[in-house]
């Protein structure tokens, strides 16, 4: 094996903000008085706000400190299953940052607004196109926004035929975010399980859709990384029964340019632009949910939509049969470019970075089926789930597996995720990570499977490496210290 | 976690299949949560419980127990008028797992209808449940 | 392509252990009938440099400052960015990295969201803020829902003078839950009339924003007071959090979930987003929260250290009985504003509130100077209205071409206001900006 990537180096401490700074002090240039001061009534006046005053050295050198404890797609590989941690090509900040972009005021008369509206435009168009739908909303702020949008769609669909559906269908593999959704669109979530092979069957589907169910949140690829084979058969029995077919698109780096998502059936389908689009995840967001719909549920689409008439582009609120407005202005523009510049960078190479991703997945889940146990041994799409049934013999389970693999130098995979399976190990290396970096991947693995039954406590005890070890979480949950 | 044959599952209460137990006192029923649902949920660390005076059938949700990464609903074995409720559980949540039966009730019921507790299992019974979960 | 490494060696060496001819194969399992055919109609893929000449272009037909005097905030407002801020904001340990679910390898976003909470929490009086929402309309939204929650009831009131736009989002987020939102009037000094709250007992929430839509400050202490009695919940919603740099926070006034939009704390404007949606309680609500919160504990050697903590409310682990559905935050932002809040400091804080006061203070001194109407009496923070004479479109028109953006026409937002413009001036306005201005629309 190579030389391990992991290693420790010099990690410095660094006090809570308020542990540092004197009164007084100041990263900030105070921009010249050149007004006189008015009066204030002292009633309505406050102390001003207790943060401490910290010179621009003492700032820098905080957030630095703290940046080095961090490990992000530029430090290495990130195989977080399900999240599409592909690279974050830089050329896409600098386009966001450009003055005219950043600086522009969301309610800027549409004539001086043409440079940020076209954009809107064009992205719509590109992502109808890569996914096969008919029209496009980019408001929704993030991925649960996104699927939250799509509920109030096909709750506004049911009720513009006069009808009021009770449930939804999401099934076991789905992520939380879809029953909580749906929740929020008043929608019971029927569960369904899927089956032996790992994906849904027709039957199953068949079995809990009535008239009184408004559809089905299907995630597809699923969360297993399997595509749901029986998809198109799935929409008609829903359809069939008036129901509407939800695709949560967070896989969709599986299958740009390969699977048209509008002639499988799906009627509404989100993408993230922070996952399949390249955009940074941020440590948490922003994130871009774009909702993408077929022709009959474009009236409902969320305002102001972007139009274009002779050139020239607007804002129109003009569409009666609206759900409403989900953000106060059109959602995360400055997200939105950046995924815009990766599509005009790309352009027909989407597939490629498709092909590659699944390309990539199938190689792991291939040199690594011998040493984890693989609960569905069939071809994946970008992603491919283990389990740590081989290793619970000698006591060393997923997280302790995972919390070794940091002591390497790799962010751990998602684990414990899909629900259905015990222990899962859910790995999506993505296209951008090379032949190189995936060997060096699954050599640390592999030695992890080895240490696993060599010396346990060696995992135990993982990871050694880091800013810290194990954290209390126990103790954070019961005596919750949340400000300081 | 703990093999079944290392339990606790004292004889002087009955229980449910969704692993609450119930301890008939004088005029009241005492419940809280088996040995083998603390195991399970491992280090507990908020426990939610109703308002005294609130009433609940037999079988209906009457509060939550959560872990770090993990919420259980909890059920009325009996049902009844809320008289009492472990205030201890606010401060000290993890009393559910040093002492699920003791320190660790939960709520004091005044039983609607106390023939509901014979509708419960023995610790015989229960035992034998679990066997058949694993 | 520069952003897939592989070569044609690679990739026939991966195929091989894949057991797979050509990469179509790969795809094997995805039935025909299921499979796109033909080509995605893309535009030719760029190079960088064709991009940033495009980009470029679009990027220069936006009318903003320097070039542009934009007299507009209503809730996303210009002020100085630090460059020490911008360039920390750009270190990609925190770019790009995902949500910090494992601790050990994300120390550095969990305290800087640590610090985030701790001093939003200060800002507005408040015990507990969260680690961020999308915006300040979703965030109020969200408060909303979390009153219902936390009272079980099912009717909420709230100011016709929230941010117009705010509110839509509100019945948005309301409209299948079927409950009901009270929309309670203003009076002539341009604050809340709050008449209409007597005999209602069975409210989950009031919602005040101050300072308003208008630019006015809510009598907010009154409000709580008025409310906690029926045990109804008190929400306050801003879009200027540096208003309290200055003014009273909500917590000192009684507010019990404050909320709002944190823009300003560091963020471009961006055409209206990302954004940062600032939420905060009081402790004893905490489990009702929505979104994610970092809590500070201890590693196995007694070292500080940082978590995700009370997880339970969050949608991986409740589900359909989540406290919200919100995964994806604005984390990024939160950093921005974090950063920013360090920078400027609790004296710098106060300072540039004050300086943001005096600014819009002198340019409305100068317009009414100038024969102006202001439309409300009562005060007002870095924005306030203005009433213009009949016929004031054409004056705004002819402004626009002098590259002056002249304030919000209120006429969509509030029809009865024709010809009153909502202006705004913070530190970025120079006072011969302002003179300059005021001289335009008296000619």
């Amino acid at each position: 094996m190579k030389e391990s990537l992991g290693t420790t180096g010099l990690i410095l401490n660094e006090p809570l903000l308020w542990g540092k700074g004197k009164k007084g002090r100041r990263a900030f240039s105070l921009p010249r008085r050149d007004v006189e001061t008015f009066l204030l009534n002292e009633d309505l006046t406050g102390e001003g706000p207790d943060f401490p005053d910290l010179s621009e050295v003492d700032v820098v050198r905080h957030y630095t400190r703290l940046s080095t404890w961090n490990f992000g797609v530029d430090t290495g590989m990130y195989p977080l299953g399900s999240c599409t941690m592909k690279y974050n090509p830089k050329t896409n900040e600098r386009q966001a940052s450009l003055p005219g972009l950043a600086g522009a005021h969301p309610l800027l008369p549409g004539s001086l607004s043409q440079g940020t509206l076209r954009m809107m435009f064009e992205l719509e168009r590109y992502l109808s196109e890569i996914t096969g739908m008919d029209a496009v909303s980019l408001q929704p702020a993030a991925g649960a926004h996104g699927e939250f949008t799509g509920m109030l769609l096909i709750y506004a669909y049911h009720k513009s035929k006069g009808e009021r559906r009770s449930k939804i269908i999401v099934p076991d593999t789905a992520h939380g975010t879809n029953p909580a959704s749906a929740t929020l669109c008043g929608y019971q979530s029927i569960p369904v399980k899927s089956n032996e092979e790992g994906i849904l069957s027709p039957e199953a589907v068949a079995k809990v859709m009535d008239e009184d169910t408004a559809g089905i949140m299907v995630t597809n690829p699923n969360t297993l990384g399997l595509f749901e084979e029986n998809i198109k058969e799935i929409a008609e029995i829903v359809h069939s029964k008036g129901g509407q077919v939800y695709c949560d698109g967070a896989n969709m780096n599986a299958v740009m340019g390969i699977v048209h998502m509008g002639e499988i059936g799906i009627d509404v389908l989100h993408l993230n632009l922070h996952k399949t689009f390249s955009t940074p995840h941020g440590g948490g967001g922003p994130g871009c949910g774009p909702v993408c719909v077929r022709k009959h549920l474009e009236p409902f689409l969320p305002v102001p939509r972007v139009i274009e008439e002779n050139g020239i582009y607007s804002l129109s609120e003009d569409i009666p049969e609206s759900i409403g407005r989900l953000h106060a202005f059109y959602g995360n523009f400055g997200v939105m470019i950046k995924a815009y510049s990766y599509i005009l960078s790309m352009g027909a190479n989407l597939k490629k970075a498709s092909q590659l991703a699944v390309l990539n997945a199938n190689y792991i889940k291939e040199k690594l089926k011998d040493v984890f146990h693989l609960p569905y041994d069939r071809p994946c799409m970008h992603e491919c789930v283990f389990s740590d049934k081989i290793q619970e013999a000698n006591k060393v389970t997923t997280l302790d597996m995972v919390k070794r693999l940091m002591d390497y130098g790799f962010h751990p995979p998602t684990i414990y995720f899909p629900l259905v399976v015990h222990g899962a190990i859910m790995i999506e290396p993505t296209e951008t990570e090379s032949k190189e970096d995936i060997d060096l991947f699954i050599e640390a693995l592999k030695a992890i499977a080895l240490e696993a039954k060599e010396n346990p406590d060696l995992l135990h005890d993982a990871p050694s490496r880091c800013k810290v070890k194990r954290l209390d979480e126990t103790t954070a949950a019961r005596k919750p210290c949340l400000a300081g | 976690m703990k093999e079944i044959s290392d339990l606790n599952l004292p004889e002087d209460v009955c229980y449910t299949e969704d692993h609450e137990w119930a301890r008939p006192e004088d005029d009241s029923v005492r419940i809280g949560i088996s040995d083998y649902a603390q195991d399970q949920l491992g280090d507990i660390v908020f426990v939610e419980l109703p308002e005294i005076g609130d009433t609940y059938e037999a079988g209906e949700e009457f509060g939550t127990v959560e872990s770090v990464k993990a919420v259980s609903e909890l059920y009325m074995p009996v049902g009844g008028e809320i008289l009492a409720v472990n205030l201890d559980l606010e401060e000290s949540p993890g009393l559910v797992n040093e002492s699920p039966y003791n320190d660790g009730w939960m709520i004091e019921v005044k039983p609607g209808d106390p023939a509901e507790l014979d509708d419960l299992m023995t610790s015989d019974a229960y035992l034998e449940a679990l066997k058949g979960e694993e | 392509m520069r952003y897939l490494p592989h070569t044609s060696e690679d990739i026939a060496a991966m195929l091989k252990i894949v057991g797979a001819d050509n990469l179509d194969d790969l795809f094997s399992m995805i039935p025909e009938d299921c499979r796109r055919t033909g080509k995605l109609d893309l535009p030719e893929s760029m190079t960088e440099w064709e991009l940033n000449d495009f980009m470029g272009e679009l990027s220069d037909s936006m009318a903003v400052s320097p070039e542009y005097k934009v007299f507009m905030g209503a809730g996303s407002y210009e002020h100085y960015i630090p460059a020490s801020a911008s360039y920390l904001l750009g270190r990609s340990e925190f770019v790009t990295s995902y949500t910090p679910y494992q601790p050990e390898m994300s120390q550095g976003t969990l305290q800087a969201i640590y610090e985030y909470q701790t001093l939003v929490a200060r800002l507005l009086g408040m015990e507990v803020a969260n680690a961020s929402l999308y915006d300040g309309a979703t965030a109020l939204a969200e408060a909303l829902l979390m009153a219902v929650r936390v009272t079980r009831r099912n009717k909420v009131a709230v100011s016709s003078l929230i941010h117009p736009l705010y509110r839509r989002v509100v019945q948005t987020y309301f409209e299948p839950s079927g409950y009901e939102i009270v929309e309670l009037p203003y009076l002539e000094n341009g604050k809340t009339d709050l008449s209409k709250l007597n005999g209602m007992d069975d409210l989950a929430a009031v919602a005040v924003q101050s300072p308003n839509f208008f630019g006015c400050i809510e009598d907010l202490k009154k409000i709580g007071e008025m409310i906690h009695e029926k045990k109804t919940l008190f929400v306050t919603s801003f879009t200027e959090p540096l208003a309290y740099g200055l003014l009273k926070n909500p917590g000192s006034q009684g507010a019990d979930i404050a909320c709002g939009e944190g823009q300003s704390f560091g963020i471009p404007r961006s055409f209206g987003g990302p954004a940062l949606g600032m939420f905060a309680s009081k402790m004893k609500y905490v489990r009702s929260m929505p979104g994610r919160l970092i809590g500070k504990t201890k590693d196995l050697d007694g070292k500080n250290g940082f978590v995700l903590t009370l997880a339970t409310r969050e949608q991986h682990i409740r589900r359909e009985k989540a406290t919200s559905n919100i995964c994806t935050n604005n984390s990024l932002c939160a950093l921005a504003a974090a950063i920013y809040m360090a920078s400027v400091g609790g004296t710098g804080m106060r300072e540039l509130a004050r300086l943001n006061y005096d600014k819009s203070e002198y340019l409305k001194s100068e317009l009414k100077k100038a024969g102006f109407k202001i439309s409300f009496d009562s005060p007002t923070f870095n924005e306030f209205v203005v009433e213009f004479p009949a016929g004031f479109e054409n004056t705004y028109k002819r402004l626009l071409e002098k590259k002056i953006v002249a304030g919000l026409p209120l006429a969509p937002y509030y029809p009865e206001f024709s010809n009153h413009y909502l202006l705004c001036a913070t530190e970025t306005v120079a006072k011969d900006d302002m003179d300059t201005l005021v001289r335009e629309v008296k000619l």
